[in-house]
């Protein structure tokens, strides 16, 4: 199983019947693949959706229908749509039950930096700060590194998303919460050992006496 | 409302004004307003708008032909050449995250003196800003955002300028035109009086100065 397949898997074994549900662009958006079917999960898009569905046949797309990034993509039955201000209202407002975002680091705090690098790469930060300040729950799912660098850092040196840290962060070879704001193992990929994860780790990890493998 | 060509709407506009234009990476932009901005090489426009979309399309065409010097918008990364613009420093950015931007506009068109959001509170964007707790909870102060020009696009119009967007085509538009002095509006469908049903209406007619014929 590739990275991304494992960490979509993983991710979208969190989430609930009934939940309202944002998905970043990048791994996030592939966690939809994952959830069963017969379980509803209501996807927001930010760009004024709930109830997005999967991407149209060839042919069976509609111009003023797309998602965040201008794709297209379908409507499920029961599905709502609505302006920004409305839709920024559902992420702020606490309405939104879970937001899953990629991230550029994420820090022994559960701190998030995910919008920028300083003179390098100023995209933006769309609604990534939004979702993370407001969303009742914030996972991150990202590749526990890039180019040999471990991407769960001891402090974030790239600006931060917010100061809310986040309450999940799953990658290719861990999942890692923060329990009275301590980053802790509870997981590792299957087939990695304890010992790989933390030699990879340039947060300080909190080990319980039992660390079970992802089940997918 | 006045109905008007789309040549005559956008010789309206002179060069260096600020417009506020609808759309979400060019979907729910009013292309054919955009078309002519480029056509009448309006120049040295501040532009109030979530994206920059993409070269060639919405607002993106702006940056084809650098006529913005100055943009307000919360994500400019799909559009490589107004990230080359910001980075040459030939046209000034402000980011701001996108529930901001959109209570910003709110603010703007409502009579607002601003809005309190926990958005950005401890991050970059609180620099410059007021905090103002609100029962124990730090809030910043976000200003009023208004436009000389809003541009926007509705899915039906009727010809008092009722509108009514579709599906995620409405965006930001409707904010929009309540947040400058002169509202153009463009419109897939112009149809006569009590189509768009009065429960229908999402931005009542006396909002709209202009509408754009279509054809």
């Amino acid at each position: 199983m590739d990275a991304q397949t494992i960490i979509a898997r993983r991710v979208a074994q969190e989430l609930r019947p009934g939940n309202l549900v944002n998905l970043g662009i990048g791994i996030p958006t592939l966690v939809a693949n994952y959830v069963p079917k017969e379980m509803s999960v209501f996807f927001q898009s930010e760009n004024g959706l709930i109830g997005t569905g999967p991407i149209p046949e060839q042919g069976m797309s509609h111009p003023l229908l797309t998602d965040a990034g201008g794709r297209p993509i379908s409507a499920l039955p029961g599905a709502a749509t609505f302006d920004s201000a409305m839709s920024f209202g559902l992420i702020r407002g606490g309405h939104v039950d879970v937001t899953v975002l990629g991230g550029l680091q994420v820090d022994a705090d559960g701190h998030l930096a995910n919008w920028m690098i300083p003179g390098k790469m100023v995209p933006g930060m769309g609604g990534a700060m939004d979702l993370v300040t407001g969303a009742k729950r914030v996972i991150i799912a990202m590749q526990h590194a890039a180019k040999g660098k471990s991407k769960i850092v001891a402090k974030c040196n790239l600006p931060l998303t917010s100061s809310r840290p986040v309450d999940l962060v799953v990658t290719d070879m861990a999942v890692i919460a923060f329990p009275g704001g301590k980053a802790t193992l509870l997981e590792t990929a299957p087939g990695v050992g304890v010992a790989e994860v933390l030699a990879v780790t340039e947060a300080e990890l909190t080990v319980p006496d039992n660390v079970p493998q992802m089940k997918l | 409302m006045k109905p008007v060509s789309a040549e005559a709407a956008v010789a309206l506009i002179p060069d260096g004004a600020t417009i506020m234009v609808g759309g979400f990476m060019g979907v729910g932009t009013p292309e054919r307003l955009l078309d002519e901005l480029v056509r009448q090489k309006k120049s040295g426009l501040s532009l109030i708008s979530n994206d920059a979309a993409t070269p060639g399309k919405g607002v993106g065409k702006l940056f084809d032909g650098a006529q913005v010097s100055r943009m307000i918008g919360t994500h400019i990364g799909l559009n490589p050449k107004a990230q080359q613009q910001m980075l040459g420093n030939q046209i000034t950015v402000d980011l701001i995250p996108q529930g901001t931007f959109v209570e910003r506009i709110r603010a703007g068109g409502c009579g607002l003196g601003g809005v309190l959001t926990p958005t950005g509170v401890g991050t970059l964007v609180e620099e410059g800003k007021r905090k103002i707790e609100v029962d124990g909870k730090p809030y910043l102060l976000e200003t009023p955002l208004r436009a000389d020009f809003a541009l926007v696009h509705a899915f039906l119009a009727d010809y008092v300028g009722n509108l009514s967007y579709a599906l995620t085509a409405r965006n930001f538009n409707p904010l929009m035109a309540m947040a400058a002095d002169t509202v153009i509006v463009t419109a897939e469908n112009i149809v006569p009086i009590g189509v768009i049903a009065p429960d229908h209406v999402v931005t009542p007619g006396p909002l709209v100065d202009y509408l754009v014929s279509n054809g």
